[in-house]
C-alpha cells in the first residue's frame, strides 16, 4: 500500500514536483479567488455576499482580540489566512484527492512560519540580551532546558496535524479497499458496497476532524505569540 | 526441524510486534487522559448547564492536544510498518 504522496512532474536533473504542491497551489488559487468575488463592488451597506465576507472577518478579528489581546491585533491577517489554509487542505478529502497536509512537509513549514513569527516577537519585545536573560530565569542551568522547548513546540505542532491527518487517509483508504473487495466477493460488477456505507467515516475525518485540527493549530499558534508579547508594566 | 527463520524474516517479525506495541500503550495512556478531561467537563455541565458551549470548546482543544503523543506513537508505528529502515 503506497503511503506517501504520489510524484506528478520529473524532471532531468532529479528534480520531481508531488502532488501535495499541485494541490497547495490549487488550494491557494481558490482562495484568492473566493475573497475577490466576495468584495467585487463593495458598497458602504453590505447585501448579498458581502454579508458572509464581513461576518468571517470579524469572527477573525474578535477571535484574534479576544485571545491575543489588543497588543496583538496586527497578527489577524496572518490567522485568519492560516486557519482557511488549513482548513480547506485537510478537507480535500472531501473530493476524493489526497489532502495537502498528509504530507509533513507542508505542516512543517507551516510550524516553521510559526516558529519565525514567535522568535521575532520576543527579539522585539525583549532584545537579544533581555532574551538571554528571560530564558535564564529562575536558574541559569535551565537554559538548555528552555531552549529544547522553544525548538520542540513547532515539532511537535507539525506532527499533531500531521499525524492526524494521515490516520484519517489510511482509515478511508482501508475501509474502501475492504468494501471494494467484498463487493467482488458478492460478484457485483462495479463496486456497489463503496457508495453509502463509508459516510459516518467520511463525516467524521473530512468534516469534524479537519475543522478540529485548523481550529488547534491556530489556537496554539496565537497562545504562543501571545506568551511573547510583553507587557508594559515590567521594568524598561 | 527443517525450517529456519531468515534474518530478514526476524526484522519483519519484531517490527509487526513493535508497531503493535507502540500504538498499543500509547492508547492506554490516552485513553485515561482524555477520560479525565470529558468527566471534568461533564460534571461542570451538569453544574452550569448554560457554559455548555464554552466547556465543550475547552475541552476539545484539551483533549486534542492530549492526543499529540499518541500521534507521535502513531508515526512510529506507521514508520516500522511502511517504511522500516531496517528491511
Amino acid at each position: 500500500m503506497h503511503i506517501g504522496p504520489q510524484i506528478v512532474i520529473k524532471f532531468d536533473n532529479g528534480i520531481f514536483i508531488t502532488n501535495t504542491v499541485c494541490f497547495g497551489i490549487i488550494v491557494a488559487v481558490i482562495l484568492i479567488v473566493l475573497a475577490l468575488w466576495a468584495t467585487r463592488r463593495m458598497k458602504k451597506v453590505p447585501d448579498g455576499k458581502q454579508v458572509i465576507a464581513e461576518i468571517v472577518v470579524e469572527g477573525v478579528y474578535n477571535m484574534v482580540k479576544a485571545t491575543m489581546g489588543p497588543k496583538g491585533i496586527n497578527y489577524a491577517p496572518y490567522i485568519g489566512t492560516l486557519f482557511f489554509f488549513v482548513l480547506f487542505s485537510n478537507m480535500l478529502g472531501l473530493f476524493g484527492q489526497r489532502p495537502v497536509t498528509a504530507d509533513v512537509n507542508t505542516t512543517f513549514a507551516l510550524a516553521a512560519i510559526t516558529f519565525v513569527l514567535i522568535q521575532r516577537q520576543a527579539l522585539k519585545s525583549y532584545g537579544l540580551i533581555g532574551k538571554m536573560k528571560e530564558m535564564a530565569q529562575p536558574y541559569p542551568f535551565m537554559f538548555p532546558l528552555k531552549i529544547i522547548e522553544q525548538l520542540s513546540f513547532p515539532i511537535s505542532l507539525s506532527f499533531r496535524l500531521f499525524g492526524n491527518i494521515l490516520g484519517g487517509v489510511i482509515v478511508i483508504e482501508m475501509l474502501l479497499e475492504g468494501l471494494a473487495t467484498a463487493s467482488e466477493a458478492l460478484h457485483l460488477p462495479i463496486p456497489l458496497l463503496d457508495a453509502v456505507i463509508p459516510l459516518p467515516a467520511n463525516f467524521f475525518f473530512d468534516i469534524f476532524e479537519p475543522v478540529l485540527q485548523a481550529f488547534i493549530f491556530t489556537m496554539l499558534t496565537m497562545v504562543f505569540i501571545t506568551m511573547e508579547i510583553a507587557t508594559r508594566d515590567e521594568e524598561h | 526441524m527443517s525450517s529456519q527463520i531468515t534474518p530478514e524474516a526476524l526484522i519483519y517479525a519484531f517490527s509487526a510486534l513493535g508497531a503493535a506495541v507502540s500504538i498499543g500503550f500509547a492508547a492506554l495512556g490516552i485513553g485515561i487522559g482524555q477520560g479525565l478531561a470529558a468527566s471534568r467537563a461533564v460534571e461542570g455541565v451538569g453544574r452550569q448547564p448554560e457554559a455548555k458551549g464554552d466547556l465543550l470548546q475547552v475541552m476539545l482543544v484539551g483533549q486534542a492536544v492530549t492526543e499529540t503523543t499518541g500521534i507521535f506513537a502513531f508515526i512510529v508505528s506507521i514508520v516500522l510498518l511502511f517504511a522500516n529502515p531496517f528491511a
